[in-house]
């Protein structure tokens, strides 16, 4: 067996604040193949972001840190090696693009500039040979006239044409792996619908692996093979894109499929809201974080934290109930 | 146009304009003009839940605020209780107010950090002298209860609560003068998934106990099925297309609803791996220099030599599709 492309192993993220310790990424295990998709879900403060930005080694310290764990990237632990050597591999091997085209692009320099920048930085190409590597991109990305428009700056870009602009930068050093931060949060969408499908044509074009971290289910449902869903620092529950929605194995996941309503199907007049708010990350991770608002709790699960188990074949569930969900969650909606 | 209106409309908006002068030069000589808002009519019928939709930049937000007078209107006219708030004074506006309130998107910066959320709900009563000063405390109590907060909060401030509280302490207000209708825009757009549902259920059970109208702005087309009665798209500060919700969701007549339902991603891996998607090219024009004819032929699959020359004019089509009787309205050459 190929060893996967990114193994990441029991990570550990916290923030120290005002003598309060967040505890943001509760000991996060998942791999992901070469070429492969893979969705991690979650609600703002469900701990998706933070576990990416470790991967990428972007936590800022003080306040935060990487305490535990092992990110295994193309056979080499990345919270091993020197900042030196992870600058080489960050933004060449592994890019990121983000929810906002306008905040990560330098208002005050032309694209041509910020992208030849990197190109020329990380794959040693003279300026001409970058900057006709950049057009070569823009143009692979579908932005109309790039030798016209390369010299333009970020402003002079609509929402969708910057998030292109991000994209080619991203991919200008061929990756293997890119991870997408919410990249169509900000966009409508149509044009929500025409990033998607570039990201998918490039991916299976290129042959990189990608992360898409998002808050919709609905969005990631057609793009990616598997789905992690984090709730509270931790990753709930992990399965093939089909048996996830088809049958979840934690009640997180379960609630958030009924609260989201519909286009297919008749419209039905309520939706079955999670009761309750969003966890605060102060807490000891030392019981089930959605515990305090799960309509199937135990007492059980207020006192241990459930391991991440397989209930199902490559379905990982957090939950002390996990393989009777379905039973009981079919009787609470039939009363 | 004169079937369009309803024997028991609540509010009447005709041929509404809104326009933002664009100012350049020394003078501050008017060069041109943003035509946010670009001639739309319609109704809001008493008791129902009207879905106004649409990407950003077409128009709906500044339809909502307009229709309140929150912005001036350019013209027009929005006839509510047999009066025309278009030509109404500040005095008279006021009083008008008291029957029509806003809820807003961002429940951060829409309630003042510095005043309680007894001050903040009772601000209204206060403003429009609504009960003796004795008795709006208690009302205020009453009216937390009533969205689901606990009155004994009523001197904590908002940064207290969370995303999805705010926004009841934001309907708590707008439902203080006891008001027929509400505006509400993108209510739960900045909300997360599992609180987004608390707050549409709140406003379904509001509407049917306190028989309110709503208007619902929004550019979350599933949502807006789940929640309204009828729908209003619109592009490019025109609607596009009018009806009762399951004929626009269910038989779109105009290209433009037709591409916006099929971008939409639904929860569903195997229906969205083999779904047919519209994807619109190219992003929204500036509506400060719309194109010609339909605003819509530059991205439009269907269009032909008239779009580019004559604007389509919203007609009913209802007798062409189905013997039902309900107005479908849809503005195309090709519907």
């Amino acid at each position: 067996m190929t060893s996967p492309l990114l193994n990441v192993q029991n990570l550990v993220t916290r923030f120290y604040s005002d003598g309060a310790v967040i505890h943001a990424v509760n000991d996060v295990s998942f791999s992901l193949n070469a070429g492969e998709s893979m969705a991690i879900v979650g609600e703002s403060g469900s701990g998706k972001s933070v576990t990416v930005m470790s991967i990428m080694r972007l936590i800022r310290h003080p306040p935060g840190r990487i305490e535990g764990g092992k990110v295994f990237f193309e056979g080499q632990d990345l919270l091993a090696i020197s900042e030196d050597e992870m600058r080489k591999i960050r933004g060449n091997r592994i890019a990121m693009i983000f929810q906002d085209p306008m905040t990560s692009l330098n208002p005050v320099l032309s694209i041509g500039l910020q992208m030849t920048e990197s190109i020329q930085l990380h794959l040693g190409l003279s300026l001409k040979e970058a900057r006709e590597k950049a057009i070569k991109m823009l143009s692979l990305v579908g932005l109309p006239k790039p030798q016209e428009r390369i010299d333009d700056f970020p402003f002079q870009f609509s929402g969708g044409q910057r998030q292109r602009v991000m994209i080619a930068m991203a991919l200008s050093c061929n990756p293997t792996l890119l991870i997408a931060d919410e990249p169509t949060t900000a966009l409508d969408v149509t044009v929500q619908a025409q990033i998607i499908e570039l990201i998918q044509g490039l991916q299976q074009k290129l042959g990189m692996a990608v992360i898409w971290i998002s808050h919709n289910l609905a969005m990631v449902a057609g793009v990616v093979n598997k789905v992690a869903v984090m709730y509270g620092g931790h990753l709930v529950e992990q399965a093939p894109v089909d048996a996830l929605y088809e049958q979840p194995r934690h009640p997180y996941t379960l609630g958030l499929l009924n609260a989201i309503p519909k286009l297919e199907g008749r419209a039905q007049g309520r939706l079955v809201a999670i009761d309750g708010m969003p966890p605060d990350l102060r807490r000891e991770p030392d019981t089930c974080p959605f515990a305090p608002r799960c309509i199937y709790a135990l007492d059980k699960c207020r006192e241990a934290l459930p391991p991440l188990t397989q209930s199902a074949p490559g379905q990982l569930s957090r939950c002390w109930r996990s393989d009777e969900l379905d039973q009981i969650a079919n009787k609470v909606e039939l009363s | 146009m004169n079937s369009l209106v309803g024997s028991e409309a609540l509010i009447q908006v005709r041929d509404l304009k809104v326009h933002f002068p664009i100012r350049r030069g020394l003078l501050k000589r008017q060069v041109g003009a943003v035509r946010a808002v670009d001639g739309v009519s319609f109704d809001v019928r008493r008791g129902e839940t009207l879905g106004l939709v649409g990407e950003s930049g077409c128009g709906k937000s500044t339809t909502g605020l307009a229709m309140l007078r929150l912005l001036d209107v350019t013209s027009g006219s929005i006839i509510f209780k047999d009066h025309d708030l278009a030509s109404l004074d500040q005095t008279e506006l006021r009083e008008s107010r008291r029957h029509m309130q806003m809820v807003f998107q961002d429940p951060y910066s829409s309630l003042n950090p510095r005043m309680t959320v007894g001050s903040i709900i009772i601000e209204p009563l206060n403003v429009h002298k609504i009960g003796a000063p004795g008795e709006r405390r208690e009302r205020t109590q009453e009216l937390m209860k009533l969205v689901g907060l606990n009155p004994s909060f009523i001197n904590r401030y908002p940064h207290e609560f969370s995303g999805g509280q705010r926004q009841r302490i934001g309907i708590a207000r707008a439902l203080a003068t006891n008001p027929s209708l509400i505006v509400a825009d993108e209510p739960i757009s900045a909300l997360d998934v599992s609180i987004q549902a608390q707050v549409v259920n709140l406003m379904a059970d509001l509407r049917k106990d306190l028989g309110l109208t709503f208007l619902m702005i929004s550019h979350d087309l599933s949502m807006v099925r789940y929640i309204s009665d009828r729908v209003a798209v619109m592009y490019l500060g025109r609607i596009v297309e009018l009806g009762d919700r399951d004929p626009v969701f269910d038989t779109p007549r105009h290209p433009y609803t037709r591409a916006l339902l099929s971008a939409i991603p639904t929860p569903n891996p195997k229906l969205e791996r083999t779904r047919k998607r519209i994807i619109l090219q190219g992003d929204v024009p500036n509506p400060s220099n719309p194109p010609a004819g339909c605003h819509f032929h530059p991205r439009c699959p269907l269009a032909t030599s008239i779009c580019k020359e004559a604007a389509p004019l919203l007609r009913n089509l209802s007798s062409t599709v189905s013997q039902s009787d309900t107005p479908h309205f849809a503005a195309c050459h090709h519907a």
